[in-house]
């Protein structure tokens, strides 16, 4: 009969323990499930690109994201390159002037922890020896964007030039150039002088014996760097480098530049297809002049 | 002082490395450059760490060759030492944890609270859910929440609002939960407690010179490895604790001390010679 009892005691506990245990499980995923959801709203949301410049030689925004490791050394090197420090007499740096990149802190609303510059307070400067590349870890500064290949030269060779960080983009409405007052701030800044930026000549209806010389930015050697940005002399600058992603159209592959030999290679491996509606299996003309169907319209 | 010798010498330790990071960005030093999610250690020799590649791996990202070779000494070096070596001499929230968990002693906090109400196992659900996430978002999940990257970024480049992450941890274990974040939800923490089963460093326990004092219970940011005390002789074995060996220095009575494993491996065949 004890013995029973106790039996019964002991299954009882059993019984228990096994629902603790099965509420305890239910529990953890329940907050884990809940945990993931709130963890990933978050993280989806600070990743959604944002309006940003990257580093030379930096990957598209989604691969640099993924393949950043958010150390900073790209940051240290900038800071610390040779024409940004300050040195006595035995070399030993006494001080630096603030970096072109930083590190997104708290606050900045950007990924956080990721390299990057806002132009109109320190644009980068287009080191020859881009020191902010090779320092990077992870690859997500890709040196073969920012070297090219030279004859004689086994090893390809740095070049700032081909960098891509974004585009100026010239608003022509605040632009005094554009209302034909004399300024060409933007055009001598430019490191890539005469390319990048060229001044197009207009004559000035309204005076009959003026110019105007108008600031046009040139997409395929502006590399971003925002030093325009800086030099403009407007309040706010006129002249603005956005990502490559929200500065450039993108026209699509049916269009093509006959006048271009190069362009005109796409079309020998095009091939066309003619799809035939109910509409289309008569000539447009006799569409058009179809008195049965105009009728129907009435 | 002898009570005391492991936590100063721990302290400097954190602070040395966390200044020799600062010194590479505020001077242009270069003994050690980066942060803690990778770095260059005089020069040439790459450090990166491992959950962070992990995590970069599983979001589908190209690791780099010297990504992998930092991560390999990395994880190397606390396989050996113990992988939570980094939390109690590297990692900069443990001095914000460990100022939590003393003034709950001082202000008598644990008494109050006794039944903690979370598994410690949680810390593993959270490294499992960060992979999942990072596989599932594209990008390092944890990398972008880590309060231990975001602190010790903000000491090296620039806080912001870095701030808020210390305080909201440092209240979080001083009110919610003891020991909550490094002891229960840190997901580096878990992933430094999987790799650190064959450490050679260990701390041992000699029951028979033990008093049951249970100071060493009262100090040990992870109590639950110390279940052997006043039980039985065995060394610590759990990869949850992370030898900072303040159980060792406030044992009064000598019953708590490090060992190592090779020199346990020995002392056996020796024994086995003899016999
Ligand atoms: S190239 Fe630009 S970003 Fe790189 S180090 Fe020079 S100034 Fe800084
Ligand atoms: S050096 Fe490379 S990995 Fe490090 S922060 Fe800069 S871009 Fe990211
Ligand atoms: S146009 Fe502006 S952004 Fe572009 S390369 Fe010249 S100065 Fe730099
Ligand atoms: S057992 Fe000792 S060394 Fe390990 S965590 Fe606890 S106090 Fe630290």
């Amino acid at each position: 009969m004890n013995n029973n009892n106790q039996k019964q005691k002991i299954k009882i506990e059993k019984i228990s323990e096994g629902r603790r245990k099965f509420l305890n499980i239910t529990k953890s995923v329940g907050i884990a499930v809940l945990g993931g959801f709130i963890w990933s709203a978050y993280v989806d949301e600070v990743k959604a690109s944002s309006i940003v410049l990257r580093p030379p030689g930096a990957l598209d925004e989604p691969d640099f994201l993924k393949t950043c490791i958010k150390c900073g050394m790209c940051v240290q090197a900038c800071h610390f390159r040779d024409s940004n420090v300050m040195k006595n007499n035995d070399g030993d740096i006494t001080g630096a002037r603030p970096p072109t990149l930083k590190l997104a802190k708290p606050g900045d609303n950007l990924p956080i922890g990721t390299p990057f510059f806002i132009a109109r307070d320190v644009p980068c400067f287009m080191c020859d020896d881009i020191p902010c590349v090779p320092v990077c870890p992870s690859g997500a500064l890709d040196i073969t964007k920012v070297s090219r290949k030279v004859e004689k030269e086994p090893e390809p060779v740095l070049d700032i030039n081909m960098a891509k960080m974004g585009l100026a983009i010239v608003d022509t409405t605040n632009c005094i150039a554009f209302w034909g007052i004399q300024c060409d701030a933007c055009y001598r800044a430019c490191p890539i002088l005469d390319k990048a930026i060229t001044l197009e000549y207009k004559k000035n209806e309204r005076t009959g014996k003026h110019a105007y010389l108008e600031p046009v930015v040139h997409s395929e050697f502006c590399t971003g760097c925002g030093l325009c940005e800086l030099a403009c002399v407007t309040d706010k600058p006129a002249i603005f480098v956005l990502p490559l992603e929200y500065a450039l159209g993108k026209a699509g592959s049916h269009y093509i530049k006959g006048w271009d030999a190069k362009d005109e290679e796409r079309l020998k491996n095009a091939h066309s297809e003619t799809t035939t509606t109910k509409i289309s299996e008569k000539s447009a003309l006799d569409s058009l002049n179809n008195m049965d169907e105009l009728e129907d319209l009435y | 002082m002898k009570k005391y010798r492991f936590l100063i010498a721990r302290r400097a330790v954190q602070i040395s490395i966390l200044f020799l990071y600062f010194a590479a960005n505020a001077y242009g030093w270069s003994i050690l450059v980066g942060n803690l999610s990778s770095s260059t250690l005089l020069g040439f020799i790459p450090l990166s760490d491992p959950y962070a590649v992990l995590q970069m791996f599983m979001a589908g990202a190209v690791i780099s060759s010297t990504l992998v070779v930092g991560a390999l000494i990395i994880f190397i070096f606390y396989a050996i030492v113990g992988g939570r070596v980094f939390c109690s001499w590297v990692c900069p929230i443990n001095m914000v944890t460990d100022l939590a968990n003393y003034c709950r002693r001082v202000f008598g906090l644990n008494q109050i609270q006794k039944k903690q109400p979370a598994t410690r196992k949680m810390r593993y659900w959270v490294l499992a859910i960060s992979l999942i996430l990072s596989f599932a978002l594209g990008v390092g999940a944890f990398e972008f929440i880590s309060p231990i990257s975001m602190v010790h970024r903000g000491l090296v480049f620039g806080m912001g609002f870095g701030w808020a992450a210390i305080i909201v941890i440092f209240l979080f274990d001083l009110l919610v939960l003891k020991n909550g974040w490094c002891g229960h939800i840190c997901p580096l923490g878990g992933f430094y407690s999987l790799i650190s089963k064959f450490r050679v460093i260990n701390v041992k326990y000699d029951n028979d010179k033990c008093t049951e004092c249970m100071k060493c219970k009262l100090v040990c940011p992870e109590k639950q490895v110390l279940f052997m005390i006043t039980k039985e002789t065995m060394p610590v074995l759990s990869g949850e604790c992370t030898n900072c060996a303040r159980c060792i220095e406030v044992c009064d009575d000598d019953a708590l001390g490090f060992f190592l494993k090779i020199d346990e491996k020995k002392a056996k065949e020796i024994d086995n010679e003899n016999n």
